[in-house]
């Protein structure tokens, strides 16, 4: 089970697994606005946690933080086994290939092929021109890309242009371009944020799937009360910057849950 | 009780006292500008009928004499290889520029000064300045022609990529970053994919551009038809210079319907 870093300190002798990730007094403040406070947890290998709170409670902020998208201001982050605040330009590249991110709006490039978009996904570990496109991608560059579009369903698309595609079908796309990088952990923003009930919960289960299957472990942003508690083990809530909620889904409180998703804060 | 109707609000509003010296000032610079340099209409009434006198201009340039087409034909088409190759070469040398110039991708704001600096400085220079420049480096011909429309190439195409990369979304550029991509991956696979109806229909201007520039450089001796358009003129043969000035427009207007063509077919 995830545990707050404190616990997971303090079970060190008995917990075999050292946490995947483990932050310790994050913060991050924008021109003296303050968005995390000193946020401390941990979480174990092959979770699923749920992030939720308010808007403008600083969920994208911390996923940003973790992998230096957004630079924290103060804090610790080992994540992987590494400090990732101490890594330099190109540490930070190859730690950056080992963590997968399903963004809300799936960031796929236009214009080309779903195909290519999921090649990309090769250049957290290859790089040049045969990383580029799938025209010019090796053979087994190719079959692995199209072995992921076929995991999402969605082999039979391969050369259809992102664009053309549902914004459902774009969201499994970026899932397939997640796995083409082979990652070690994943964090997701809202991933069913911009897409229909029914095609929110196949991407959830998508995801819960690489989890229970593959063995990843999954930090996922959500905005729905059902999602978080269908496809989590673990939530963490979030106020004001700062941890107000940590506990295993199980155990979780439904009316207890409904205050993050129901009082929007004011920043 | 029927409720009193809301007057409509003043046609124009108020000007104040900053305004009106404002529009005093432009007025002021729009007639001293025009007193200073504008001819007198009973000049150019008077220039206008000794173009049509019998031994004017345009009297002897009636009818075109196209007795030399062959040889001007060949210089027509090395006018437009003389636009394709500079183009061409502008074109490519642009985009590094463009890069460095754009916001995001430049490595250093001092780097994104100085790129920004030089293509403001290629695109301010006319093209005939440049032509000159050349055939003192290169000599007389077209190579000089070649090298000044490459320059100005670079000045006009470089400010309109930089603008499309700047305008582009940065989510995809986000989601390479995130996945460890390099910064060169990142702009290939994402950037150019996103900005290519923008680089063709600036690459399809900058050609049309090049070939009415290509034209006016052989008047100085960079090569091309417009040495032999100097040559007609300085003999008096205006009845050939009309048959090249014509070979001319046909051509201008035939690349501009070309390039039209392939512009809606592109976008």
């Amino acid at each position: 089970m995830n545990t707050p870093l404190a616990h997971a300190v303090e079970e060190a002798g008995v917990t075999a697994l050292a946490p995947v990730l483990s932050v310790s007094g994050l913060a991050k403040s924008y021109d003296g606005r303050v968005i995390l406070q000193s946020l401390t947890f941990a979480l174990s290998e092959r979770q699923s946690t749920a992030l939720i709170g308010a808007n403008g409670s600083g969920k994208s902020t911390l996923l940003k933080c973790l992998v230096r998208l957004t630079e924290p201001t103060a804090g610790r982050i080992d994540m992987l086994g590494q400090d990732v605040r101490a890594l330099g330009p190109n540490e930070l590249r190859r730690f950056r290939a080992q963590v997968g991110i399903v963004w809300q709006r799936h960031n796929l490039v236009p214009r080309i092929s779903a195909l290519s978009n999921v090649v990309h996904g090769v250049q957290a570990r290859m790089s040049g021109p045969r990383s580029w496109f799938q025209a010019l991608a090796p053979a087994t560059v190719r079959a692995e890309a199209m072995s992921c579009l076929e995991r999402v369903g969605l082999a039979d698309r391969a050369m259809t242009r992102v664009d053309s595609l549902s914004g459902g079908q774009q969201q499994r796309v970026a899932i397939a371009r997640m796995l083409m990088q082979r990652p070690a952990f994943i964090l997701a923003d809202e991933p069913d944020a911009s897409l229909d009930p029914q095609t929110g919960e196949e991407v959830m289960a998508l995801l819960l799937g690489l989890v229970r299957q593959d063995g990843l472990s999954l930090l996922m942003i959500s905005h729905r009360l059902e999602h978080t508690l269908r496809f989590s083990d673990r939530i963490l809530g979030l106020t004001q910057g700062r941890i107000t909620l940590d506990q295993p889904t199980a155990l979780a409180n439904v009316t207890d849950l409904r205050r993050f998703f129901e009082h929007p804060e004011t920043p | 009780m029927t409720a009193m109707p809301i007057p409509p609000p003043p046609r124009f509003r108020p000007l104040r006292l900053l305004n009106y010296l404002v529009l005093l000032l432009v007025l002021g610079l729009i007639i001293s500008s025009l007193a200073a340099t504008a001819p007198p209409l009973d000049k150019v009434w008077r220039g206008v009928m000794r173009l049509f006198s019998p031994s004017g201009l345009f009297t002897q340039m009636f009818p075109p004499d196209f007795s030399r087409i062959v040889p001007i034909s060949w210089k027509l088409l090395e006018t437009l290889q003389m636009a394709v190759a500079g183009c061409f070469l502008g074109l490519i040398l642009a985009v590094p520029f463009a890069i460095l110039a754009t916001d995001r991708l430049s490595p250093h704001p001092v780097v994104r000064l100085g790129a920004r600096a030089i293509i403001a400085l290629f695109r301010t220079v006319p093209d005939l300045v440049w032509a000159i420049i050349f055939i003192i480096i290169v000599g007389l011909g077209p190579a000089a022609g070649v090298l000044a429309i490459m320059v100005d190439k670079i000045g006009f195409a470089g400010r309109f990529f930089a603008e499309a990369m700047e305008e582009s979304d940065p989510g995809p550029q986000d989601a390479m970053r995130a996945i460890g991509a390099s910064k060169l991956g990142m702009i290939v696979s994402a950037v150019f994919p996103a900005c290519l109806p923008s680089f063709t229909a600036t690459s399809l201007f900058a050609l049309e551009k090049s070939v009415r520039g290509s034209a006016a450089l052989g008047l100085v001796g960079a090569g091309g038809i417009g040495v032999e358009l100097k040559v007609a003129f300085d003999l008096f043969n205006y009845d050939e210079a009309l048959a090249i000035i014509l070979m001319m427009l046909a051509l201008v207007i035939a690349v501009e319907q070309g390039s039209g063509w392939i512009r809606r077919k592109l976008i």
